[in-house]
């Protein structure tokens, strides 16, 4: 099942670098640290599902390097990740936006379980309606529950 | 000759199945005993058959066969053995014939350890359980057949993914398969039970067992898959929300709600129609999986063989199963009346949580999963959808999974009293609290994440002591451990799963928050310090191995002037695959790893060094193998149940609280 990964690596073979790589790092540290944070949330565009902090694509190091060029100039974290997508669509974002249709991706588990816990309350307090109507198994079903149970 | 006889045997295997699919369901109608006594000697047949199939090809890997296409494609002569039968599952027409092995080895089980159903039932389930290894052997023999064979056969094979050459993925693919196809044996129950119109507790007895045993391996695959990434990799990661890791985390979700609701048919036969709609739709996530996996319709970071033919029979599988089972349900359920009867507070409505909460969460990884392929087919945007999101979606569900967990175990059935419960769990609670706050006080500045997970953990594991100690009972010490002992293996597998699952939260959450990374040129025989270690890389050598040739380093970790271990971290490259991959060295402890990466040759001197501290990390794969032993107690002890309740009608349950 690792064979995608595999062949996305034996393409890149050629380019092959490590992640991040120590030159890449910025004199700064808080600096360097905000460029981590920013760059767990790209994707790299050649790989499958690895943002550029971990990915060993030459493209994710040309976009290392541009998040850091932006952020020594100056900017602030959203400003770059704007330059970022303006640049190469919303694809690049690892978390989607909550924007137009995205409403639904984010709204989706919370509804559900809101759904859930409304259907739970209906079903629940249903069996407790019941409990003075009825208990347990009648006779017939426990004779057969031990026939089926091999007695 | 013996290839041919194993593609034979799998067309006769095919026959086989096809006949069990028929007969057995007309018998069952009709009410003919004859022929509902098909389906046994047919189930054995089809999976000695299929094994028989499997051997061969098996045989055409070990003995390098290189006529075979899939031979060619993922092997190679210089192969360590270990590879050469591991290579039989590391592509897509294998692992195709090992699924369908496992959808017929159920099969024979189910007709072996059956002999306790009703003939009719057991005939159903034998002829839903062979309709699914019908598909599956459609599928391999017409889109994926591993026995093609080649014109001219070259003289060598062009080498398994070395990724794949590595033990700790060796076995995941067995496991994993073992887990998706298990539950179609559950699929396979909820459907004849559906043909059959009854659903009642034992029922839910039977269908148990089979949905542990799915779960168990599902863990046990998941598991290994994880620690294979994070020890291979070569950054530590160790889950990636990639489509094919979430494909076979949604059948877990949805198994362990199942495992939960159908404990809930079983003793208090109610959730009945909601537990069929999980065990059909707990497989239909299995066959979710299987399309991810091997389509390629979502792009990720290692799909299989990606094949549009493939893909689209797979889905009509899909469709066909899920089609008639969920129209079968919709005409059916409303057949399936509760009977037991439960206040507001009390175990059922516990469960009925906790089934709510996997369920939701399964569907958050399922929405996020596809939503790139709806976003661009629907709303004609291209986007991703990663492990930020993940995070942020999933985490919440898991973290009140965790939070009512405690309080839900030892809530009594039909009617209990919250005050009393939290009175029994104020100790959790408190050394819950305690240590949250001593790991916040400890770490300054960092994220709320790693305290909460130190709560959340230790009050699983606190809260799974106190429902042990509640179920022994009052008394002096002695006498208390005396009856815990004596506890039935399910209490003990229960506490046992629960704490396992707390002490993966809490190494997930711990390694996320306080994880030490260090990116550097390292010079031969310059210390550096990372943490509270001291590193130095003391030599670079080329090593030649069996079928790769290695950048091997030597270093030495140091804890002040002591040597903690000396560790031997790899680049390698494969020649015959053309690809290197890097074998990261740990040193692994119970309370943190340490995790060295070598990278290139700089050019001024000195080698790219990664140097992580990973705390807790083992805590991760620990947890989920308790969970999975917790599993297999409960299992164990579920054998000893059933005969037991053949003889007598109530268990002696120590002392259990009444109310």
């Amino acid at each position: 099942m690792i064979k995608r990964l595999a062949l996305a690596l034996a393409l890149l073979a050629p380019l092959q670098a490590a992640a991040v790589e120590p030159s890449e790092i910025l004199a700064d540290p808080a600096l360097e640290e905000r460029a981590r944070e920013i760059s767990k949330g790209l994707r790299c565009l050649v790989c499958r599902n690895e943002n550029i902090d971990d990915s060993n694509a030459s493209l994710a190091k040309d976009l290392r390097l541009l998040v850091r060029e932006r952020l020594t100039e100056g900017d602030s974290d959203e400003e770059v990740m704007d330059y970022v997508v303006d640049r190469y669509g919303e694809y690049v974002l690892l978390q989607p936006t909550l924007t137009g249709s995205n409403i639904v991706l984010y709204i989706a588990g919370p509804a559900m379980l809101l759904l859930g816990l409304g259907i739970a309350f209906v079903y629940i307090r249903g069996r407790r309606r019941q409990e003075t109507a009825q208990q347990g198994l009648s006779p017939e079903e426990e004779a057969r529950l031990k026939e089926i149970m091999g007695e | 000759m013996f290839i041919e006889l194993g593609h034979f045997a799998l067309t006769l295997a095919f026959a086989v199945a096809l006949v069990q699919m028929v007969i057995p369901l007309i018998g069952a109608h009709k009410g003919w005993s004859g022929w509902m006594a098909v389906a046994q000697p047919a189930a054995t047949a089809q999976f000695l058959l299929t094994a028989f199939s499997f051997a061969a090809l098996t045989y055409a890997f070990v003995t390098s066969d290189f006529s075979l296409r899939v031979v060619v494609a993922n092997s190679h002569t210089l192969k360590p053995m270990l590879y050469k039968i591991s290579g039989v599952w590391g592509n897509h027409e294998g692992s195709m014939l090992l699924w369908v092995l496992i959808v017929t080895l159920f099969g024979a089980m189910a007709a072996w350890f059956g002999g306790g159903l009703p003939p009719s039932l057991r005939a159903r389930v034998l002829a839903v359980q062979s309709a699914i290894a019908v598909a599956f052997f459609a599928f391999i023999l017409f889109t994926s057949n591993p026995f093609e064979r080649l014109a001219f056969p070259p003289f060598n094979g062009q080498d398994l993914n070395p990724l794949l050459q590595d033990p700790g993925l060796a076995f995941h693919p067995p496991f994993l398969y073992l887990g998706y196809v298990g539950l179609s044996i559950c699929f396979s129950f909820a459907v004849a039970a559906l043909i059959e119109g009854r659903v009642d507790a034992a029922w839910g007895r039977w269908v148990r067992p089979w949905t542990l045993a799915a779960w168990i391996c599902l863990t046990v695959g998941i598991a290994l898959g994880s620690w294979w990434a994070y020890y291979e990799l070569g950054w530590g990661g160790f889950w990636f929300w990639d489509p094919v890791e979430n494909a076979s985390f949604m059948p877990w979700l949805v198994a362990a709600a199942l495992l939960h609701s159908a404990i809930v048919v079983e003793k208090r036969e109610a959730l009945k129609s909601w537990t069929i709609l999980l065990a059909i739709v707990a497989f239909g996530f299995s066959l979710i999986g299987a399309f991810i996996t091997r389509s390629g319709v979502i792009t990720s970071v290692h799909a299989f063989a990606s094949d549009p033919e493939r893909g689209v029979f797979l889905l009509l599988i899909l469709a066909v199963f899920m089609g008639g089972a969920l129209t079968l349900f919709a005409a059916r359920a409303s057949a399936m009346e509760a009977k037991g009867v439960f206040g507001l507070v009390s175990r059922e409505t516990a469960l009925v949580f906790n089934n709510i909460l996997l369920a939701v969460s399964a569907l958050v990884v399922f929405v996020g999963t596809i939503w790139p392929l709806v976003a661009e087919m629907a709303f004609d945007r291209k986007l991703s959808v990663g492990a930020p999101f993940f995070n942020m979606a999933f985490t919440p569900f898991m973290m009140m999974l965790g939070a009512i967990l405690p309080i839900g175990a030892i809530l009594p059935w039909k009617r209990a009293r919250l005050g009393q419960a939290l009175r029994r769990l104020a100790p959790a609670l408190g050394l819950a609290v305690a240590l949250g706050a001593l790991a916040y006080a400890m770490q300054t500045g960092k994220t709320a994440m790693g305290p909460i997970g130190v709560m959340l953990g230790t009050w699983l594991i606190a809260g799974a002591a106190v429902d042990l100690s509640v179920r022994a009972g009052r008394g002096g010490t002695g006498a208390k451990l005396r009856r815990m002992a004596r506890l039935p293996r399910s209490d003990w597998g229960k506490a046992v799963a629960h704490s396992g699952l707390g002490i993966t939260m809490l190494g997930i959450a711990t390694l996320l928050a306080w994880q030490q990374e260090d990116i550097r040129v390292a010079q031969v025989g310059e210390r550096f310090e990372v943490g509270e270690y001291g590193i130095v890389l003391e030599k670079v050598e080329r090593i030649e191995g069996p079928n790769y040739i290695s950048t091997t380093g030597t270093m030495s970790v140091w804890r002040g002037d002591n040597r903690v271990s000396t560790l031997f971290p790899e680049k390698r490259v494969y020649p015959v695959a053309g690809m290197p991959t890097t074998e990261a060295a740990l040193d692994s402890g119970v309370f943190r790893d340490i995790y060295l990466v070598i990278g290139d040759a700089q050019a001024d001197g000195g080698w790219a060094v990664r140097t992580y501290i990973k705390p807790f990390a083992n805590w991760i794969w620990s947890g989920a193998i308790i969970m999975a032993l917790g599993g297999l107690l409960s299992l164990s002890d579920r054998r000893v149940r059933v005969a037991a309740g053949a003889r007598k009608q109530t268990p002696p349950s120590g002392a259990v609280p009444a109310e």
